[in-house]
């Protein structure tokens, strides 16, 4: 029992990671029906602004992972300007190429700028290098900060899209780009806010990942990205909440295929789920079944 | 004019057959061109057969590299068992026909998904099959297959290409390859015309498995070494870019589109640091500017008996009805 409960603490917190990355695809799924391959890179650049504000700046956790939720912010509405904009009225498949061009543009930039070798986050010091023991289950204070600052980005996302005129906006354009123009909304913004509030969840999972798992290279995006994404159509892509519960569900499932001694399965194993998700109720688990119109 | 077509396009094969032998026998093609020549017709045959999938019947896949990974495996094992060229042949089929299958089974539920759904899993089945390599005892894991015996010479190459878009191309000009195409117009239009789109839609993914189960074949028949790590995501991605590239549902585009980016990526094999980060601006900067592909949806035979007369001043312009 010990063992499953260790494992659960473990499985959350990685699910925390790819519940933030899996918010930024299903928002951007959700306002241009775009798969954005690049956005799992955004994810690498987050861990590596990350690592020079703590390496090179000195500064502590907290400023760093502002600095890198701005910096990837910056960068993902300007991935959007260049690459995305003039292509919104092409056929998707040619959006998703760009997508795919700029990810290996991201990889393969990074890699000529810091090279391909591998950066270990500085040790953590005082407060956040402390575990305790609850009942027989260790959790380190790592954890515990993954936790916290993904709950407190979730909230924040949540007030934003609740509350806010920028949030209205989003859902406004999610549901109907043309009905929003008319009714006087600026769609091209909200798809901007969009891109800065998805790449600056993004960032934060890149900074959580590197103080949890310490080393970073600048491929370490692809397969978590792709995990994230898994995670994303689990829970129903386009919304919310599906790209929460997804990214909860499948870090648990690879803890536990992990822990249960088939780590070279893990992957395998969160596919086929995905793929069994999909044939039994293709929308997801939270999504609605929409019936075609003639 | 159908015989005439068809007497055109067999001297045109030909033709290039005997060019390549000829730079071959004269050491114009040396081993190392050799090898950019088979990664060429092993990509064309790849990118084809996913256009016939995504490009003519409208399925988005983003799982090819998975078929091409069952293709080469099969041949590979049937190759190191059985001698000779009768293990050649035999391997291809039998590494085709293994991907086809797959193909159909996979096919059957997933291809009532539509559009990105489907693309995600058919990319979970490609990832499936990966991590069922790395785990097999018969592939040797993640060290992969090695010292494989080498079939693939001119002959084969140009033999399993050229056959490939022959049959593709006829396929497409034929009543079931139509139904295909209606497929991707309209899904709905082409049911309630008593198309049966599941039956259509099943034959072109399992069509497109089995050539990329022999493009695999070719493969793992010229490379000596195979490992479940090439057949990851990225391969699948880099067909896609292939197809979509020459444009989607047009052959010939995507022969054309193949050939630009292996001479590309030669090229830029000079720059080893900067090669990828180039290739990638090229990318996005050509989706940019030509968003519907090097050739969109029309075939070069179509252009060139459209564009040709005018510029000698003819009038074979309006042939194009009954060419095509």
């Amino acid at each position: 029992m010990d063992v499953f409960l260790q494992q659960l603490v473990n499985g959350i917190s990685l699910g925390s990671i790819y519940a933030l990355v899996a918010l930024g695809y299903t928002m951007v799924y959700g306002i241009i029906k775009l798969i954005n391959f690049a956005h799992c890179d955004i994810y690498m650049i987050g861990a590596y602004i990350g690592y020079f504000c703590m390496t090179f700046l000195g500064l502590g956790f907290l400023p760093s992972l502002l600095v890198a939720m701005l910096g990837c912010m910056v960068l993902g509405v300007l991935i959007e300007k260049i690459a995305y904009k003039p292509l919104r009225n092409a056929a998707r498949i040619s959006l998703l190429i760009t997508a795919i061009g700029m990810s290996l543009f991201l990889e393969y930039g990074t890699m000529f700028f810091v090279t391909a070798k591998l950066r270990t986050y500085p040790a953590l010091e005082g407060l956040m290098a402390k575990s305790f023991t609850v009942g027989g289950v260790m959790i380190t204070m790592q954890q515990v900060v993954i936790v916290l600052t993904t709950v407190v980005l979730m909230l924040g996302l949540q007030y934003i899209v609740k509350y806010t005129r920028a949030g209205k906006a989003m859902r406004a354009v999610s549901m109907d780009k043309d009905a929003a123009e008319l009714m006087g909304i600026d769609v091209n913004n909200t798809i901007s806010v969009t891109f800065a509030i998805g790449s600056a969840l993004a960032g934060a999972a890149g900074v959580l990942v590197g103080v949890y798992y310490n080393t970073i290279n600048p491929l370490m995006g692809a397969v978590p990205g792709l995990k994230a994404f898994v995670a994303a159509v689990f829970g129903g892509i386009g919304l919310i909440p599906g790209a929460m519960v997804g990214g909860y569900v499948i870090g648990i499932i690879e803890v536990l295929v992990m822990g249960a001694g088939y780590s070279t399965y893990r992957d395998a194993v969160v596919f086929a789920i995905l793929i069994l998700i999909l044939i039994l109720k293709p929308a997801g688990l939270l999504g609605k079944n929409v019936g075609e119109k003639v | 004019m159908k015989n005439k077509k068809t007497l055109t396009t067999l001297a045109l094969m030909l033709g290039v057959y005997a060019l390549g032998h000829i730079l071959i026998l004269t050491g114009v093609i040396n081993d190392y061109s050799f090898a950019v020549l088979a990664t060429t017709g092993i990509n064309i045959i790849l990118a084809t057969s996913l256009n016939l999938v995504t490009g003519f019947t409208g399925q988005f896949s983003l799982g090819h590299a998975g078929f091409m990974s069952i293709g080469a495996y099969v041949c590979a094992i049937i190759t190191q068992r059985v001698e000779g060229t009768v293990g050649f042949v035999l391997g291809v089929l039998a590494g085709a026909s293994a991907a086809a299958l797959v193909g159909v089974l996979v096919g059957l539920p997933t291809l009532r998904l539509r559009g990105d759904y489907l693309a995600i899993a058919t990319l979970g089945m490609a990832e499936i099959i990966r991590v069922l390599f790395l785990n097999m005892e018969i592939t040797n894991g993640a060290a992969g297959l090695s010292f494989l015996p080498r079939f693939v010479d001119w002959n084969w190459l140009f033999l399993l290409t050229a056959g490939t878009l022959v049959l593709l191309s006829n396929f497409l000009h034929s009543s079931p390859g139509r139904a295909c195409i209606s497929v991707r117009e309209d899904e709905i239009a082409a049911e309630s015309m008593g198309i049966n789109t599941t039956k259509y839609k099943v034959t072109a993914f399992s069509m497109g498995a089995f050539f990329a189960g022999v493009a695999g074949a070719m493969y793992a028949s010229y490379f000596y070494f195979l490992k479940p790590d090439l057949f990851n995501f990225n391969k699948s991605i880099d067909i896609l870019v292939i197809v979509v590239l020459g444009g989607m549902g047009s052959l010939s585009g995507s022969v054309i589109a193949a050939v630009l980016l292996q001479l590309i990526s030669t090229w830029l094999s000079a720059f080893p640091e900067l090669r990828m980060v180039i290739y990638s601006l090229m990318l996005v900067a050509i989706m940019l500017f030509r968003p519907q592909g090097l050739l969109g949806s029309t075939e070069v035979t179509e252009l060139l008996s459209a564009k040709l007369p005018q510029l000698f001043g003819g009038k074979g312009g309006q042939k194009k009805e009954e060419g095509v």
